[in-house]
């Protein structure tokens, strides 16, 4: 199989119906993208595909095929992506920083298609991912830092 | 046919020594077990981080490496968990020897606690244990430059000063880096801690500040950061494991054909028989090595194995806890007595009691227990999120059958620690497994329904408590048992007792003002493996302590914090031994008394920021409790709005805390901010409950933690400043929890007039609307 990964093609060989994840992570040494639960509970998998937020421990990888996948390696890339690591590291967010990849993913989702998100629509875009050390008002936070300085403003 | 993994040592058979070793992870414990007087004590008392095994090294030929480039790269012997400690302890040594931050690079030590001091990290120890040792190493290290620089010029070392990752020559302005003085400064030697000039506080240019970024920061956003679950190798497989759903019990027989068979599947394993003693030992099972882990979780669907669950295989929580019921209301172990509790309970003007109820919690880190290891020539290479790096070696080389000087363990990120990850079974299973793969690389990851169904639990507990109060409304007596099976099960099953440490977690040492007390802790029996969760103990004692305190002043009539003060009593420095407190946090008890002074400051400062006594519509209120664990002081004000379908809407918590001096005041802000929403998670929804020997909850959905939508929007922390750094430090990852639930639940009686005795809240507070 093909996938479209951060803008380079690459070849994976595995079951279709193998979750992304594990195609990521234990196929291509692409460990970024976290395990926590396999039933999309936690949103510590998150990944962006054609932009859309989603869990990749429930994706079967056959899904992802001629899509564009982003992950927590190449979101730095997009404008929205670099302003909200950025709001990350000025807030000192993380704590263990486990969950904070797909929290990062999550963001960035929400601030592309909502620049200035209320805190409802933080809420929604960001009640899947869950974090044990518990920075959620942080989180929360940053993702208004990173609005107000242009991460989602295009 | 089923392949079956080779333990050369069953480790059933714990020395003492490893048995304290053990133990130790909870700082020195005083025990009896098995009429066998076991005790740290007996090594004449050491305190502080001397008392821990290995105590401390303060060499800066050990932490500090300068390159001729400049570059500082100072070693961080503690394991990072999200507490900031790869940042705060290079700081302390940065500070010291005038490195310039933007020039340090922090280098994880492997296990190697002769060569580092004592690396376990838990008990909230790090930073209170190693500020002076490694300030010290700093100091060295900034003496050394200097002499070298003296040498350099010829001048008197009394000349030349080290200022921000240079040495100046007062007189001359002459200035040499530290890059060129690497090499001549390396070859000087170490001065002795005697000789060595601290400095003031006021010349810190770290410690204390704040603004330090997180080491880790850029990794951890960017992806990069290595946890336990990420070291990848081309050759590598990988495992998950079906382990038995009870406590000690076994493999009767299984097919692993069909698994066998499925997609990516290399090999199908049996795992070692159980031992009597849990220690830190696998599990008995059935390993799956596939091709990736998802391969390995989808075989492992298929396979078909018969348990024999054994003693536990009973083990049932209703039933349970109707047992604890029974136990605490009858007499236990005397464990404090003062005045006489009967002759002033029958007096009394009135009584009150009420009983509490915690249950078992599971750690949940979000990055389950996981582990890589390979084995070759004879060596052993671990990669694990541990807490505790030697332990991790230890039992690594003991269950391979070699020294463990051929073990090597690296100690990765921990994606969440709270106490799950001193316990090393994920690692051990990891080495035999690549010792049964030949020694290819094999990573080893729990599924979130393994690390609920497999969890070193939080124990659970049954605290009934019954005062008497005079006609003026104050407490003559106070009687309180506890009734909780003992982490120390683990490595003695006999033991049916609280062990020091447990009884000092707020229980023994309750630092109130009441002339006639007598508390209890009856007898408890474990059915599943226990184990230390962040603030342990502290949690069961604070919940139904704070809670009973606020229940008494309803009854009085009195306002929760003036009675709450009234019951703490004057300003005072408590012994810890008169309150049979001979653990003490494993500090000295001149050095760390029980200080109600400072009690007092924190109840008297969060009720202050929080605006204590304003007025409240009905169905919203405010909670107030404290608590002092690992020798901090911490109060919290919890504010909760009850909405319409009775759900516990929690807008704002304010918290005050004293832990002494604040290395890193940035830090411990959010570790204290993590504290409340970990706080309050566990008092809303944390609960592991069993049937048949098996724990009922499978994933998130089941046994739920906070998420964004539920937490405070508005979490305050008002630090307690001081000056002083002759005061000795506290702990600071784990005092924040245990008040959290009470002062949630005292701020629901506030909102409703309901009362929560037994946790989690889930939708008790529905019933009051």
């Amino acid at each position: 199989m093909e996938l479209q990964i951060n803008g380079q093609t690459v070849t994976v060989s595995a079951e279709p119906d193998l979750p992304l994840l594990w195609a990521l992570r234990d196929h291509l040494g692409m460990t970024g993208t976290k395990f926590g639960c396999g039933m999309a509970l936690c949103g510590a998998c998150t990944v962006l595909i054609d932009g859309q937020a989603l869990r990749s421990c429930v994706l079967p990888v056959a899904q992802a095929v001629g899509k564009k996948i982003t992950t927590i390696e190449g979101i730095g890339a997009t404008p929205v992506g670099a302003a909200v690591q950025r709001a990350w590291l000025d807030i000192n967010v993380p704590q263990c920083g486990y969950c904070q990849a797909g929290q990062i993913m999550s963001a960035t989702a929400l601030l592309e298609v909502k620049p200035d998100p209320s805190d409802d629509d933080i809420d929604t875009a960001m009640s899947g991912n869950i974090c044990r050390c518990g920075t959620y008002t942080r989180i929360r936070s940053a993702i208004k830092q990173a609005a107000k300085h242009g991460g989602g403003a295009t | 046919m089923n392949a079956v993994v080779n333990v050369v040592v069953p480790s059933d058979a714990l020395s003492r020594r490893e048995f304290l070793r053990r133990l130790q992870a909870m700082g020195g414990l005083l025990l009896v077990a098995d009429g066998l007087r076991i005790a740290k004590a007996a090594d004449a008392k050491k305190y502080g981080a001397e008392g821990m095994e290995h105590g401390t090294v303060d060499n800066p030929l050990v932490f500090v490496a300068i390159g001729e480039d400049g570059w500082v790269t100072v070693v961080a012997h503690r394991s990072e968990m999200g507490q900031g400690v790869r940042t705060g302890m290079p700081l302390i040594v940065a500070d010291e020897m005038e490195a310039d931050w933007t020039k340090v690079r922090v280098e994880q030590a492997p296990a190697d606690e002769v060569k580092y001091g004592n690396q376990d990290t838990d008990g909230s120890r790090s930073t209170r244990h190693f500020l002076d040792p490694m300030r010290r190493c700093g100091a060295a290290a900034r003496m050394m430059l200097e002499q070298a620089a003296a040498l350099a010029w010829n001048v008197p070392v009394s000349e030349v000063r080290a200022l921000n990752h240079e040495v100046v020559h007062q007189k001359t302005g002459r200035k040499l880096t530290y890059g060129a003085l690497a090499k001549r400064a390396a070859k000087l030697p170490v001065p002795a801690a005697t000789t060595l000039r601290l400095k003031t506080p006021e010349e810190f240019r770290y410690i204390g500040k704040g603004g330090v970024p997180l080491v880790d920061g850029q990794n951890i956003i960017t992806g990069k950061a290595q946890y336990g679950i990420d070291p990848w190798f081309k050759d590598m497989c990988f495992a998950v494991i079906a382990r038995s759903p009870v406590l000690g019990g076994s493999v009767k027989q299984f097919d692993g054909s069909a698994a066998a068979a499925a997609p990516g599947v290399q090999k199908v394993l049996q795992m070692p028989a159980p031992t009597a003693k849990a220690t830190f030992h696998p599990l008995a099972g059935v390993a799956i090595i596939a091709n990736s882990t998802g391969a390995a979780i989808a075989a492992r669907k298929l396979l078909k194995i018969e348990w024999i669950d054994g003693a536990n295989g009973t083990y049932d929580s209703d039933a349970y806890r109707a047992s604890m019921q029974e136990s605490a209301h009858k007499p236990g172990k005397v464990v404090r007595e003062s005045g006489n509790v009967d002759t002033a309970m029958s007096s009394a003007a009135k009584s009150v009691e009420a009983e509490y109820y915690i249950p078992h919690i599971a750690h949940a880190t979000m990055e389950p227990p996981c582990a890589v290891a390979r084995i070759a020539a004879g060596k052993c290479e671990v990669w694990a999120p541990t807490q505790a790096p030697q332990v991790t070696r230890e039992d690594v080389a003991k269950h391979l059958g070699i020294a463990s000087e051929n073990v090597t363990v690296h100690v990765t990120l921990l994606g969440g620690g709270f106490g799950r990850k001193s316990k090393p079974d994920f690692a051990i299973e990891a080495a035999l497994l690549s010792q049964a793969m030949d020694g290819r690389p094999v990573k080893v990851v729990w599924t979130r329904e393994d690390d609920l169904h497999h969890d070193f639990l939080h124990t659970v507990s049954v605290e009934y408590l019954k005062a008497g109060l005079g006609a003026d409304g104050k407490v003559t007596a106070w009687l309180h048992r506890s009734v909780a099976p003992s982490l120390a099960t683990i490595f003695a099953p006999n033991i049916n007792h609280e062990v020091g440490a447990e009884l000092g977690m707020g229980f023994v040492n309750l630092p109130f003002d009441i002339p006639n007390l007598r508390l209890e802790n009856p007898d408890a029996s474990a059915h599943c493996r226990i184990g230390w969760f962040r603030s342990v103990s502290n949690i069961p004692h604070a919940f139904a302590v704070q809670s009973f305190v606020a229940e008494l002043a309803a009854s009085a009539n009195k306002d929760h914090r003036d009675y709450l003060l009234d019951i703490i009593g004057p300003a005072r420095k408590i012994d810890p031994r008169s309150q049979h407190d001979d653990w003490n946090h494993g500090e000295s008890p001149e050095r760390y008394p029980v200080d109600t002074g400072r009690l007092r400051r924190v109840i008297e400062t969060v009720t202050q920021e929080a605006g204590w006594g304003k007025k409240f519509p009905k169905g919203s209120g405010q909670g107030l409790a404290a608590h002092y664990s690992f020798v901090s002081y911490v109060a919290a004000v919890v504010e909760v709005n009850i909405d319409e379908q009775g759900r516990v809407v929690v807008p704002r918590v304010d918290v005050a805390f004293d832990c002494g001096p604040q290395v890193n005041p940035e830090r411990i802000r959010s570790q204290l901010e993590g504290a409340v929403i970990m706080g309050l998670s566990l008092a809303l929804y944390g609960e592991i409950t069993f049937k048949n020997g098996r724990s009922q909850q499978d994933n998130f959905h089941q046994y739920r933690v906070m998420r964004m939508n539920e937490a405070p929007a508005d979490i305050r922390v008002h630090l307690i400043p001081t000056a002083d750094w002759t005061v000795p430090l506290g702990g600071v990852g784990e005092p924040g929890v245990p008040p959290i639930a009470p002062a949630l639940c005292n701020a629901v009686f506030a909102a409703t007039g309901k009362r929560i005795r037994s946790l989690p809240i889930k939708d008790q507070a529905k019933s009051a609307t």
